[in-house]
């Protein structure tokens, strides 16, 4: 008999293979196997550990692109050169990479070539909560959607074989729930794909009108075909309980249908969203005296079965925003949900703040005392929208802040222009800011632009970015040299601060916003949370000195408390950066 | 075991609640169930509050915990605790670290911190084990080992197999700070 330890070592083996995987690592695992060659991508929440795992494999020669188009770009060029190629990007970013997604739909494959896109339902980390689904509809792309992590590895092969079958390139639908679950993968080995012969075939992959018509030609009849295989793959299947009613669902929404229901429900589980199929559909509303179609977000499965004159209930029942769940679907379907309690009254809420140490907070509070419009942006300074900095007045999309600077200022003019500007974090400004201050230089407002360099890609988790001067292997790479982007650009006034000297900041603020012509302020200083960021000792308040004004809270800093009338400093939390010093009439911080 | 169990993991980003989820997660799938664990990152690493889902069982659908569902909660911090109440079923049992962290509306001023939050979720049904994970932590050598003292305080209620859990620490955290973790695991097992 074994001994029990042995049993144990043996078994420990056999799940070696068998790993605990997020979806986003159980991708970048498919990719591995599925021999990709060349991942570019741009990170943001929910997609970023995709790339970020995807690097761990020396066998795939992976990036990070200065944005999403660039990556989906590079990522065609590469499936256009006869590797099998890859790009990740968060729901939004499929809107700044659409432009090439449309046209390499015409355009084709000679490698394989997938674009995973993460969707956000409930926003966890979003500022929309827009449909991607819509998109493969929109560039007729067949979309593949998994529902676990296995799936995440199996969907990732099989669009690469899809890919290449119908020369297309295949997107793959995440959401936050798929993205950042962990569950068991068995893993496999990896297939090496030989580069493809690349031989010249303008009228494959140069798209002038005479060449895309042809292909537009050929891409409704590739839509048509990959219909037909809807009808026919594995991926869409059929549960049937013997139930009376049926459920027609995918992704995520499928685990929480099935739990809801269990047995007492019939399935029809979608792993590809679009292009969707008829027959199947029909089927299996002939077995169902009920049919429910459970989807998050926009009703694009419900459309196409009524479409087909089905019989379905959909976002008459369930809601259009936020996120689905098993018990959601429980209550709605059938009435029951388990008991519940909470306390009365409402709870302090805990939203997130800027760290302690952080770089942002000091122009923040610059910002703030001197009463500008600010134009903001997307990155963790996101968060000088809150509550005691306030101090953002709109936040668009990536790189907006700048271009909507230009317009506001053009709007109201040189008096407003006195007390607006825009903010933009070091990667933000290399994604989609730099064009547009290259608006504003060459169509003129006398805006004031900050740029918050902290030197690495924050909000995502730390990734590099073209500014850092390292690339996603934490190799030395070429940084962008930003004073020198700016002024090459028009910008005459380039200035550079440190946010922590609070003083500092605050003049060449009020210089810069005078100024007659437009200025870049670069306000540097790395994340606090760098590893490579040496903090000082904690600072501490003198009882005797502090009168209990509370200036030093006026900046939001977790770590500074009231505690009988005085203020307390929590000394495991403060990283010695003096910003709250600087605040003290009394000098009693220290 | 045919009902999938639901550990829901509570704490303010940064306190370590990943490791959690991670060290239940690696015992669970080694017990041969099927695990699934739930997520988010982003926004809310950034001080405010976290959650975490652990499910296993035969077959686990869902990676995500509703209201009503959580057997056992494993909270980093008390308001967090309260603040999950209604995710607890009844007669659920909530390991709960005893310390306090100021959110920023009570840092500002705007709100005063709840007392008597355990006592509450008492009185609603909840089976409440507080512990002071932190002087715990500092007896096994580091208060840095709060986490592990939490994962030990709640491994108790799921598994009475300490050595299961013992290597599913080992598998998780770096080999030189497994003595500290050993005994910060015990520390809690203990409580």
């Amino acid at each position: 008999m074994l001994s029990q330890a042995f049993a144990r070592i043996l078994y420990r083996g056999a799940i070696e293979m068998k790993q605990l995987l997020l979806g986003n690592e159980a991708v970048a695992r498919g990719l591995y196997e599925a021999g990709v060659r060349v991942v570019s991508s741009y990170p943001g929440t929910p997609s970023t550990e995709i790339t970020e795992a995807a690097a761990k494999f020396p066998e795939l020669a992976c990036e990070w692109a200065p944005n999403e188009k660039v990556a989906a770009e590079a990522a065609a060029g590469a499936a256009v050169g006869g590797a099998r190629s890859f790009c990740a990007m968060k729901h939004v970013g499929l809107n700044v990479a659409a432009d090439p997604v449309f046209t390499m739909s015409y355009i084709g494959v000679n490698g394989g070539m997938v674009l995973a896109v993460a969707d956000d339902p409930g926003m966890h980390s979003s500022q929309n909560e827009q449909d991607s689904r819509n998109y493969a509809k929109a560039a007729k792309l067949p979309m593949l959607e998994p529902a676990d992590s296995q799936e995440c590895k199996e969907f990732a092969k099989l669009g690469y074989a899809l890919s290449e079958e119908f020369d297309t390139p295949v997107l793959l639908r995440l959401t936050t729930r798929v993205s950042h679950a962990r569950s068991v993968v068995e893993c496999g080995e990896r297939r090496e794909i030989p580069l493809k012969e690349y031989k010249k075939d303008p009228a494959k992959n140069v798209m002038l009108p005479a060449f895309a018509r042809p292909k537009h030609e050929k891409v409704e009849a590739r839509t048509q075909a990959l219909a037909e295989w809807a009808e026919r793959c594995e991926i869409n299947r059929i549960e049937n309980n013997g139930a009376k009613i049926g459920i027609i669902c995918a992704g995520a929404v499928y685990q929480y249908a099935r739990e809801a229901m269990g047995d007492s429900a019939n399935y029809l589980k979608l792993g590809m969203v679009y292009p969707l199929p008829q027959k199947l559909l029909r089927d299996f509303a002939a077995q169902c005296e009920t049919l429910y179609v459970a989807e998050e977000l926009d009703d694009f499965i419900e459309s196409h079965c009524k479409a087909l004159g089905l019989e379905v209930v959909g976002k008459e029942l369930f809601p259009r925003c936020g996120e689905l769940s098993q018990r959601l679907i429980k209550k709605l379907l059938t009435g029951e949900e388990a008991p519940s309690a909470a306390l009365e009254g409402p709870l302090p809420v805990r939203p997130p703040v800027m760290c302690c140490g952080c770089p942002h907070r000091g122009l923040f509070y610059a910002l703030k005392q001197e009463k500008v419009y600010v134009s903001g942006d997307i990155g963790c300074y996101t968060l000088g929208a809150s509550a005691p900095l306030s101090a953002m007045d709109a936040c668009i999309c990536m790189g907006a802040s700048v271009s909507a600077l230009h317009g506001y200022n053009k709007a109201r003019g040189e008096g407003a222009a006195k007390k607006a500007v825009a903010v933009i974090g070091d990667s933000t400004f290399i994604h989609s800011g730099i064009t547009s201050l290259i608006d504003i230089a060459y169509n003129r407002t006398n805006s004031t632009v900050i740029i918050l360099d902290n030197s690495i890609t924050g909000m995502t988790g730390h990734q590099q970015n073209p500014s850092t001067g390292f690339n996603i292997y934490n190799e030395p790479a070429q940084a962008v040299d930003l004073e020198a982007l700016c002024c090459a650009v028009g910008i005459r006034r380039v200035r550079v601060v440190d946010p922590y000297d609070l003083k500092l900041t605050r003049q060449v603020l009020k210089e810069e916003l005078e100024a007659k012509e437009p200025s870049v302020i670069i306000s540097r200083r790395p994340c606090a949370l760098l590893k490579t960021v040496k903090h000082s000792a904690p600072l501490e308040v003198s009882g005797e000195k502090c009168i209990g004004c509370k200036a030093c809270m006026g900046i939001g800093c977790p770590a500074i408390s009231m505690r009988d009338g005085k203020a307390l400093i929590d000394p495991t939390q403060c990283v010695g950066c003096g910003v709250c010093t600087a605040l003290c009439g009394k000098g009693a911080i220290a | 075991m045919s009902q999938t169990k639901s550990v829901m993991i509570v704490g303010v980003g940064g306190q370590g609640t990943l490791l959690a989820s991670r060290i239940l997660g690696s015992a669970m799938l080694q017990k041969g169930y099927d695990v699934k664990v739930g997520e988010v990152h982003g926004m809310s690493q950034r001080g405010g509050s976290v959650v975490t889902y652990v499910r296993f069982g035969e077959k686990v659908f869902s990676p995500v915990i509703e209201r009503g569902e959580a057997d056992v909660l494993l909270a980093f911090e008390q308001l967090e605790a309260a603040r999950a109440l209604p995710y607890m079923k009844s007669g659920g049992t909530a390991v709960v670290n005893t310390q306090k962290i100021d959110p920023m509306p009570v840092v500002t001023g705007q709100a005063a911190y709840p007392q008597g939050l355990l006592a509450a979720m008492e009185e609603k049904g909840a089976k409440v084990l507080a512990v002071d994970a932190l002087k715990l932590s500092e007896e096994a050598g580091s208060q840095k080992a709060v986490n592990v003292v939490l994962i030990g305080a709640m491994a108790r209620h799921l598994d009475p197999d300490e050595d299961l859990w013992l290597e599913a620490v080992r598998a998780c955290v770096p080999e030189k700070f497994y003595a500290l973790n050993e005994k910060a695991f015990r520390l809690g097992f203990g409580a």
